[in-house]
Order: C-alpha cells, then structure tokens, then sequence
C-alpha cells in the first residue's frame, strides 16, 4: 500500500470514527445521567435520517403510507440536518415521558428499562417501514454539496490526493458539534447540573436542581446528536432502510465500552478507533471488527479504556 | 382437521420449537443473568445439522425419507459442540455484570453470523438449500418437538425445586450474599449459560430440517429481542412464562392476520394488522414492562389463589409504606 491509499483510508476511518463518536456521545449522556442503556438511541438515530429526508421537501418511494408523498417546501441541506436533528430530540424526550420515566418512577429493575427501550426501538424501526417502506433512500449531492466539487485535492497536481468533499464534511460537521458539546457540558450553567445529577442525581436534586427537568434536557441532545448522526452516516453511505440504525447502534455499544460507559473523551477515542480499525480491515470481516474489540475489552478492561474502576459495595 | 393441520402445521412445530428458544434465555436468567446469545447457539446448531445432513452423512436416495437417527445424532453432536462453545465463552463472560454481559452476548452472536458469511462450508451468503426431510408432512415434526419441550420443561420444572436451583436464584436475588453463602457465583453462572446454549443449538438442529434452508439470517440480534420479548411478556419468574410467551407470541401474527381478515375492517387497519405486526410486539415489549413487569405468568398467581387475605395485607401495607 503506498502512503496515499493509506492517508487516504485514514480519511475515510476518520470520518466513520467521527460519526461513531457522536452517535455515540447520544448513550453516553443518557447512560451518564440514568445509569441505563437507552436502545431506542438507534432508532432515534435512524429516524433522525429520514426527519433530514423530509425536511429536504423528497419525496418518498412507491411502499408504505406515506407513499410518493412530500413536504410542500424544501429546506436547504444544513438547516433539514439541524431540523432533523431538533425533531430526534423531541422524539427523544416523547419516549423519555412516555418509556423511561414511568419506569424510574416505580424504581424498576435497569434491565427492565433496557428492554423496553428495546421494545420501542423495534417499534419505531418498524413504524418508520410501515410509513415510508424498506427502500433505500439517499440525499441528491448536488443539493447537500450546495455548489461545492465533489472532492477536494489535498496533495499537488502531481501527486494527488483526492479526498471526497462529503467525508470532510462529516469531519467538520462533527467536530463542530462535538465542540459545542463539551463547551456546554463544561461552561454552562445548566452542564453544571448535568453533571451533578450524573454525580448523584438525589444530591443534585435536595440543592436545588430541577433532575427532572435536566434529564429531559439529556435526552433532547442525546436525540439532537442522534439525528445529526444519523443525516451524516445517510450521507457518506445512502439510508439503506428502517434498519440501517440497528446494526450501526449495536457497533456504537461497542464504542462507548471501549471508551469507558458515560466517559465523553471516551466515547470520542472509541469511536476513532472503532472507525479506523474497521476502515483497515478487509471488508468481508469488516462487520466483525467492532464486535471483537467489544467481546476483547469486556474480557481485559470492562472498565474501559479511559473508564474509572468501580468496585461493588453491598 | 386435514386442512388445518395443513394450513398452521409448520405455525404450531415452529411454536413449540420457539417455546423452547424462549426456555433456553430463561436458563440464564434465573441465575440473574440476561444472556442474548440464544440465537448464535441456535444458529450454530442449525448449521451444523445443515452440514452434516448435506455434506457428512451418505445422501439419501430419492423419494426416501431422511433416517430419523441422524437427525438425533445431530441434535446429540449440536448439543456437545454448543456446550463447549458456551464454556469457552461463558467462563470469560460471566464475570461481567448486568449490562456488560448482554453486551458480551451480542456481541457473540454477530460474530457467530459473520464468521458464518465467511466460511465456505455454511454457504457463506446463500446459505445451505435442500437440506433432507425427516418427514413427509411439516406437522409431523410435532413427534419430535413436543415431547422436547415437554421434557425440557419438566426438567426446568424440577431444577427450579432442586439444590442448583436454589443455588441460581440466591444469585438472581443478590450475588454477593449468595457468594457469602458459599454459591460459587461464576461456576453456577457458566452452568446456566451452558443449559440454555445447549437447549438453542438442539433446537436450531431440527429447526434446520424443519425450515429446509439454513443462513445467516437465522440467529440475528432481532431475534434475540424476540425470544427475550417472549420471556419478558410470558413472565420471567417461572418457566412457565417464556413458554407461554414463546407459543402465544409465535402465534400472534398469524392470529393478527385472521383478524385483518374479518370483513368490515377499514383498510387502513387490516394493512397495519398484517403489515405492522412487529410495531405491536416493539410496543407490547415497551408497556408490557411497564404494566406487567413480572410477565403475564407470575408465581403471584398460584400464591394469591391460595392466601388472599394474607396478600391484601402485604399489598396493603405496601400501598402505606
């Protein structure tokens, strides 16, 4: 392999391993703050995908309810990504009310919570092929491009290296918003109450802190960075169908018990390993990659790689 | 009777086969621990009676039917062969907890289906076709599958009342104090790993003649959430739970079908009765945790029938504290 082919898929890793990162920031933050697994997370994720799709004003295939139909206007590229992203959010909360908070409210077991999370995450995946139907569906580049070359040439004139331009997009997208994260969780107000009830949610909630209110707010951007993720991995390889999430959202797991569960620079240096590991290896094996670097450091470090040892007290 | 038997033959096999999957995630879990790898060990033993009915055992001459004893014998080798898997993945993955340990789980059955993909000798993509019939008639397979549940039943029947039993739900109610107790928590735990995988690959291996056609598609992370759908809803504190959720939810669609078929139903509701089935079983999986969360079948439900007035009390000072 010469040292352009390997730039290049270190490109291509990259960009994946960005994706994986924020998508997976989405468990870390609920996970974080509640303790539990959200599995609804992928379906959040792929739905987010198709919210994009619409807000663009496409239309959709000839199965499902909603065939051949569209919205009457078109947003442009970056405002349907956000859009799509707002909408997940509130999807994210709907299920918080309408899943999780009854469950908290009895004090029910986690794995309890964890499978109804997983309930609804076949039921959403399953309203979304009812609705629209199983084709695959991808967003027109020139209309996401804006104007902007197909791929851009990072090297000289002759000695190319030639990236394609929605790869750096999905850096750049993801870096921003990875940015603006931590900036919240770090600098604001109310990522100072979340990260009080991520430290004891009881405590938090005696000095004053609405808990309620600040899971709400978890999941809203768990569900934001969900969508977002969703729109960008339907980027780079096309929304394949209502199923795309679910394999996607089991290889985000393995990121974020990788990086350590709840760990934000974590889950950031899982998703880049993950993503550039997977980049690397032969594409038949490609789907395995992220399954046995899970099962591996389930065995050596459950902790994680950057997660605090935590001992069982009875 | 004729015709029923043909229309919903394969539907009641495929029941009781899907009883037993739903009995073989329970295993685990009266030791407390939520394994979803009933469908890696109930694909592996369906690809190995494929290979073996295929490619190992002398073919069979046309219009005769496959010899039953193979089919036995590959159940047995099934059996051994998702033993020992389950103890190599079992010793390592039974130290985690919780979560962790349904994670490790997934993450064992997607590498059981890629590998699969890969391997030339289970048909890679394609799978493996034609895979010889031990019977003439689908329904026929009942000779065989309901007396395996019934034997499996009774022998979980009789676990739950014996000294490992025991020794699995002190686990399931708090692992330290059982350790305390002198319950060696990861030899029980790899114990109850190993009966369920055992009870997925058997099943797998004559769910494999039964379907005629074995691939990749069998044993994925949907049906995982499908087996731990029947034993959530069927009830998870008695067997009788998973088996009761593993039939009635196996008959659900066929029974949503026959009801999108009643006349006078608008359209709109008989497409989403037939087309939108798994949208109920993601949405009872959802609420029924909620609204029932110890499953229809509760060990409540023998109690309450026999002390109600010492229940009242229980619930009432429950409702106090």
């Amino acid at each position: 392999m010469n040292t352009t082919l390997v730039f290049q898929q270190l490109i291509n890793g990259l960009s994946l391993g960005m994706v994986y990162a924020i998508f997976a920031l989405g468990y870390t933050l609920v996970f974080s703050i509640l303790g539990i697994i959200n599995f609804a997370h992928s379906a959040v994720f792929t739905i987010g995908a198709y919210f994009t799709y619409a807000l663009m004003g496409l239309s959709w295939g000839f199965n499902g309810l909603l065939a051949q139909q569209e919205l009457p206007f078109g947003l442009p590229f970056v405002f349907a990504l956000l859009g799509g992203g707002v909408l997940s959010g509130l999807l994210a909360v709907a299920l918080e009310r309408l899943a999780f908070k009854p469950l908290r409210a009895r004090n029910a077991d986690p794995l309890l919570t964890l499978v109804s999370s997983l309930g609804l995450a076949v039921a959403l995946v399953n309203i979304i092929q009812f609705l629209v139907g199983a084709e695959a569906y991808s967003y027109p580049s020139q209309q996401v491009l804006a104007g902007l070359p197909p791929s851009i040439n990072l090297g000289t004139t002759t000695a190319p290296l030639i990236i394609p331009t929605v790869r750096v997009v999905i850096i750049i997208a993801s870096l921003v918003i990875l940015a603006v994260l931590v900036a919240l969780i770090n600098g604001s107000k109310i990522g100072r109450a979340m990260r009080a009830v991520a430290e004891d949610g009881t405590t938090a909630n005696l000095l004053g802190i609405n808990t309620d209110r600040i899971i709400l707010f978890t999941f809203f951007l768990s569900g934001f960075i969900g969508g977002v993720a969703g729109t960008l991995v339907g980027l780079s390889v096309t929304i394949t169908g209502p199923y795309f999430g679910i394999s996607f959202g089991l290889k985000g797991l393995a990121v974020i018990v990788l990086g350590g569960l709840g760990n934000i620079p974590g889950a950031v240096v899982g998703g880049l390993v993950i993503g550039v590991a997977e980049t690397l290896a032969p594409s038949s094996l490609k789907d395995a990659v992220a399954f046995v670097i899970l099962f591996l450091i389930l065995l050596a470090r459950p902790q994680g790689l950057l997660g605090r040892k935590f001992i069982q007290k009875v | 009777m004729q015709s029923f038997v043909d229309t919903y033959g394969f539907l009641i096999v495929t029941m009781t086969l899907q009883a037993m999957l739903a009995l073989s995630l329970y295993l685990p879990l009266m030791a407390g621990q939520l394994s979803l790898a009933t469908p890696g060990f109930f694909a592996l033993g369906g690809f190995v009676s494929a290979v073996m009915s295929t490619q190992v055992f002398p073919e069979v001459p046309a219009g005769e039917l496959f010899p039953l004893p193979y089919v036995f014998l590959e159940m047995g080798i099934a059996a051994v062969l998702c033993a020992i898997v389950a103890v190599i993945v079992g010793f390592p993955a039974l130290r985690l907890r919780g979560i962790y340990l349904a994670l490790a789980t997934i993450a064992f059955v997607e590498v059981v289906r890629v590998v699969a993909l890969n391997l030339p000798i289970t048909g890679q993509a394609v799978g493996i076709f034609g895979i010889p019939q031990p019977f003439e008639d689908n329904f026929e397979y009942i000779t065989i599958s309901l007396p395996m549940l019934l034997i499996a039943m009774f022998f979980v029947y009789r676990l739950e009342r014996s000294r490992v039993g025991r020794a699995f739900a002190a686990l399931r109610e708090d692992e330290l104090a059982a350790a305390a107790m002198g319950i060696a928590p990861t030899r029980y735990k790899v114990l109850a790993f190993v009966m369920g995988a055992v009870l997925a690959g058997i099943v797998g291996a004559l769910n494999a003649h039964l379907l005629n056609t074995w691939n990749t598609r069998q044993g994925t992370f949907d049906a995982a959430i499908l087996t731990l759908a029947f034993v959530i809803i069927g009830g998870s504190r008695t067997f009788l739970g998973p088996v009761m959720g593993g039939l009635l939810l196996t008959a659900l669609p066929e029974v949503l079908r026959a009801v999108a078929g009643i006349d006078g139903l608008p359209p709109i509701v008989a497409q989403f009765l037939t087309e939108g089935r798994l949208i109920i079983y993601g949405l009872l999986i959802a609420f029924g945790t909620l609204f029932f969360p110890q499953g229809l079948i509760s060990p409540d439900i023998f109690r309450r029938r026999k002390k109600p007035e010492l229940e009242t009390a229980v619930t009432k000072a429950e409702a106090v504290s």
